[in-house]
């Protein structure tokens, strides 16, 4: 079977073991996601930040690409890229006077119903249910599975999972073995792009996720964000600090932690890229 | 107050949101990630554009809560008049920037943002290297992440040439 698929910047650099977990458990379920050809950046924060139209304009190519190449599904695992890419094709569709505008200057058709999907609704559609009986190593741990800002908010626009206390990751956690803990920072904000302009407010906020689900006795935090990834694990030296306390809990890729449970290696699913090791863990 | 004029009315012509909506419950504040960094909160900010004078609205473009606003949607999703703050909040940077007003602390957050997008204009898609080089040239912040692109390179999460897409030419008129 195949899906297209959209990588996005940060999973062709910073987050490239997202990519290359995604890929390898995609692979082992009998999935095949095909890159969209050309794509470009989506504009992440910085376009809506500056300049609207150019927000619109880059998610709307991309749209467009998968269009194009035949595709009626694409798979999104970067949380950030799928909520511009769903942001953009809704205001689209509810904005006639814009989409012909900017269908008209990327001189490309924008319409149709191309289905984007994250990547938790991609495992759920074609993973889940066989990941039972390809359990070789459950993840025996207490989990801390932390969703951020961009997978379930705004809802009216994403329709995915719940709002304050989202479940789609729990469950799929809970059907490898592993324990999800009930703790309070779910989906709040990391500090997100401002990882490198106000490292002292994503250290503050990501400090706060860290402290509450050490403090709740989680043994890993699972993420499927690029962003969140990063800042929970690149950033630990400022969380570290900011906290005032040694932290050590590993911050694993959803796709990583079910790989690992199926018995992908963890060369394959590229652990070793984590900065806070995960080997004490998984 | 009326709203046939002046800023609201602005504000609910280009982006559909009506600021009177608000009934200042202070959710939004409540919920605010970055509320304790912020000049003014998510709900003061509204009060303030509520009173629709020329004076409030230039210490909310002036101000620095437009720009630590980092748009995570946690006030729209518990507004109970569903005010679009985050969509409010776009507006209001793309306005301090048009006017030249953009607060003196937050300098470094739109040099993050203007070297992220001359990556994207350039390339396609985003280029770490230049867009770190773009941004330390931008704020002379030199030392920014010496420590951690060492360990980047070593782990293949920094690519140390830039992908070229060939249709960015579609998107280059959407750059100003």
């Amino acid at each position: 079977m195949e899906i297209g698929f959209y990588p996005g910047c940060s999973l062709n650099g910073t987050s490239s073991e997202y990519a290359q977990s995604t890929l390898a458990l995609a692979k082992a379920f009998g999935v095949t996601p095909v890159e969209v050809s050309d794509w470009n950046c989506c504009g992440a924060t910085a376009a809506h930040n500056l300049n609207h139209e150019l927000a619109a304009a880059l998610p709307a190519r991309v749209l467009a690409l998968a269009q194009q190449q035949g595709f009626s599904e694409i798979l999104v695992p970067c949380a950030a890229c799928y909520n511009r890419l769903s942001v953009t094709q809704h205001t689209l569709s509810g904005n006639e006077a814009l989409q012909s505008d900017i269908s008209e200057a990327l001189q490309m058709p924008l319409s149709g119903n191309l289905r984007i999907l994250n990547v938790m609704q991609f495992i759920e559609k074609y993973i889940a249910k066989e990941i039972p009986q390809k359990i070789v190593k459950p993840l025996t741990r207490k989990v801390a599975c932390y969703y951020g800002c961009l997978l379930v908010r705004p809802h009216d626009v994403l329709q995915f999972d719940r709002t304050e206390d989202p479940q789609s990751m729990d469950t799929l956690m809970a059907a490898i073995g592993a324990t999800p803990i009930d703790w309070g920072y779910k989906t709040e904000c990391c500090g997100a792009g401002f990882s490198v302009s106000r490292t002292d407010v994503v250290a503050k906020l990501s400090g706060k996720i860290v402290q509450d689900a050490v403090e709740r006795g989680a043994e890993a935090i699972i993420v499927a964000c690029p962003m969140c990834q990063s800042n929970l694990d690149m950033r630990r030296p400022h969380i570290d600090s900011y906290l005032k306390m040694k932290t050590t809990i590993p911050v694993m890729y959803v796709t990583q932690a079910i790989g690992l449970a199926v018995g992908l290696s963890r060369k394959e699913l590229g652990l070793e890229k984590l900065f806070v090791t995960a080997k004490h863990v998984a | 107050m009326s709203e046939k004029k002046g800023f609201i009315a602005e504000v609910k012509s280009e982006t559909g949101v009506n600021v009177n909506r608000c009934y200042q419950c202070g959710k939004c504040s409540a919920g605010c990630a970055l509320n304790e960094s912020m000049d003014y909160p998510p709900s003061v900010v509204m009060r303030m554009l509520q009173t629709n004078s020329a004076e409030n609205v230039s210490k909310v473009l002036r101000s620095q809560a437009i720009w630590l606003c980092v748009s995570c949607q946690n006030c729209l999703t518990r507004c109970p008049m569903q005010v679009d703050i985050p969509q409010l909040m776009d507006y209001l940077r793309v306005q301090a920037l048009a006017k030249k007003t953009v607060n003196k602390k937050s300098k470094k957050i739109v040099a993050f943002h203007r070297a992220f997008l001359d990556s994207i204009k350039y390339t396609g898609r985003l280029y770490e290297v230049g867009l770190v080089a773009g941004y330390k040239a931008r704020t002379f912040d030199l030392l920014q992440d010496l420590n951690v692109a060492p360990r980047m390179l070593i782990k293949g999460k920094l690519p140390l040439l830039p992908e070229m897409v060939k249709g960015k030419k579609q998107l280059k008129k959407f750059f100003r």
